[in-house]
């Protein structure tokens, strides 16, 4: 941190928040300016089916923001998740927008026709009033992130303030790379419910500063559970998602990284866990080469 | 939890029904076994997560998915890929036993990264049906939230005996009580109106993911014709997938999709008209 405080002010000023803008102005935040083509928008009303059963309203969109676009030119793909609609979780319509997205872009790819694909990641996980489908989808999900990445790299941005959980953690950690914010949370399981199935003794979800050690993005990204840890800034996060591309496919997915991980978890006494400092120490760097 | 002091648990159940074997790895935690077994006139391998009330990581001591388990599967897989990648195409087919009752809730899981151990499985399974192998799961018991999306869900098809103890679900019926604001007893009401809240097994069907409802099975303690129909129905959900791709789009195939998951369809379709700009 070289940089005079007055210009980092300036800068602070300048900068224009990410994580306070909706999905649909993220993923044009994202794109080439001028690219963002909005696919099945609110116009097309595909709803879910299953949350008026429910007594409760159904959004024109699912919540979820298909975007065609470019990046650096490049043909893209963003679908972002708007967290303030149902916290962001996956039901059947809004999942299998993302699924059907990114087997349309893996289909284009196996036709030569490369595409950038974008996460922008801000969920709970399933959607439990659609449970059931929630889970399918989010298999789906799944099943096209892993097909995708043997052609293009899948980038995925956790920016905040909702975070990534449950089964969408896992389509985190199967994105090639993986951008975070220190507003980031990523997680299996949310504390609360670790708290309620494990009881206080393994986890205080009220204690805040534990739960940020434990699974914020400074730490994933400390630890090697995460590549760039970027400011909350538009622009930041826009060029580090280009410079995600630019790096090409890694050498071994992360969650290819078997040995390395088997090899870290025989080294951990579960009695004696380290804490998220100490994780730093034996993990940083060795999984982000 | 899914399983009493006395009872080995599904899984182990099934694994020895089907090859004669307790799978034990060397090597690897007690909790995730693997056995090979002949299978119609060829090899299959048959991978199950087990309870071990002894294992070193004690939030997964119920037959939960946690850190070891995850990645074990994801190992044990990745192996079976390798091993066959010289074989002239004859690629074993790997069964998923899936008695599974949830992911391992706990702070050192969160810590050490339990959502990659989780996709780390999928991953593996996820690339060995794309590599060609013939993936099916079998729900003999539960198959529950991340637990199942680590071991199960990426299979070509999905197979699951009909009994009341098999069920699936994205969060145990209390949690998912608590977080939707209702009481059990709602929920359950709930899920008989709403298919895909609902819990057991024939609901589930509905939905049209699974290849096989398989019925009249004595799912604790199988005889030998329980043991020759299951046979018969993994036999046939192979060959099912020799002639299909290898992604999962079959689970959009069956009227029951049609019937209760027409979003799931339409919103594919319509994507597909305005895909590429006009």
């Amino acid at each position: 941190m070289s940089a005079a405080p007055a210009r980092d002010y300036r800068r602070f000023l300048a900068r224009s928040s990410f994580i306070e803008i909706s999905a649909r102005e993220r993923a044009r935040a994202i794109l080439d300016d001028g690219s963002f083509r909005e696919l099945l928008g609110p116009f097309d009303r595909l709803k879910s089916p299953w949350l008026p059963l429910q007594g409760i309203v159904a959004q024109a969109d699912d919540g979820v923001v298909l975007a065609r676009g470019t990046l650096d030119g490049k043909p893209a793909l963003v679908a972002a998740i708007e967290s303030v609609y149902q916290g962001g979780s996956m039901g059947e319509v809004s999942g299998a927008k993302i699924a059907g997205a990114l087997e349309l872009a893996l289909r284009d790819c196996e036709q030569g026709r490369p595409i950038l694909p974008v996460l922008l990641l801000e969920t709970g996980g399933v959607r439990l009033q659609e449970a059931n489908l929630g889970l399918a989808v989010i298999a789906e999900i799944h099943a096209a992130i892993v097909a995708l990445r043997r052609h293009v790299p899948v980038v995925g941005v956790i920016a905040g303030m909702v975070g990534c959980f449950g089964g969408m953690s896992l389509a985190a950690a199967l994105c090639s790379r993986l951008i975070v914010t220190r507003q980031a949370r990523l997680g299996m399981n949310g504390p609360e419910v670790i708290e309620q199935e494990a009881g206080i003794g393994e986890i205080d979800a009220s204690d805040r500063a534990l739960i940020w050690s434990l699974i914020g993005g400074e730490q994933r990204d400390a630890t090697g559970l995460a590549d760039d840890l970027q400011e909350d800034d538009a622009a930041a996060i826009a060029a580090a998602v280009r410079a995600a591309f630019a790096q090409g496919l890694p050498q071994q997915e992360r969650s290819a990284q078997v040995e390395l991980y088997l090899k870290r978890l025989a080294a951990i006494d579960p009695q004696q866990p380290p804490d998220a400092l100490a994780l730093r120490t034996l993990w940083n760097g060795a999984a982000k080469a | 939890m899914s399983t009493q002091a006395n009872s080995p648990g599904r899984g182990l159940i099934w694994l020895r029904a089907l090859t004669g074997q307790d799978g034990v790895i060397a090597g690897a935690p007690a909790t995730v076994r693997m056995a090979e077994a002949a299978l119609g006139d060829a090899p299959a391998s048959f991978i199950a997560v087990v309870p071990d009330p002894h294992n070193r990581f004690p939030r997964a001591r119920n037959g939960e998915v946690g850190l070891e388990e995850g990645w074990t599967l994801a190992q044990q897989v990745r192996r079976i890929i390798a091993a066959d990648s010289d074989s002239d195409g004859a690629r074993r087919p790997i069964i998923a036993l899936v008695d599974v009752s949830s992911q391992a809730y706990g702070r050192r899981e969160e810590l050490l990264g339990v959502h990659l151990a989780c996709a780390a499985a999928a991953d593996a399974y996820a690339s060995a049906r794309l590599a060609g192998h013939a993936v099916i799961a079998l729900l003999v018991g539960k198959a529950m939230s991340g637990a199942f999306l680590a071991h199960g869900y990426q299979a070509n098809r999905l197979l699951a005996l009909d009994s009341p103890e098999v069920m699936v679900h994205a969060m145990g019926k209390q949690a998912a009580a608590r977080v939707t604001r209702r009481s059990v007893a709602e929920l359950e009401k709930l899920g008989e109106r709403i298919a895909p809240m609902a819990y057991n097994i024939r609901a589930y069907a509905r939905l049209g993911l699974l290849h096989q409802l398989i019925e009249g099975i004595n799912a604790d303690a199988p005889g030998p014709a329980d043991v020759q129909q299951v046979r018969q129905a993994l036999l046939s959900a192979i060959a099912d997938t020799r002639v299909g791709p290898r992604d999962l789009s079959s689970r959009l195939a069956s009227p029951a999709a049609h019937a209760t998951r027409g979003a799931s369809i339409e919103v594919r379709r319509r994507l597909a008209e305005q895909w590429d700009a006009a």
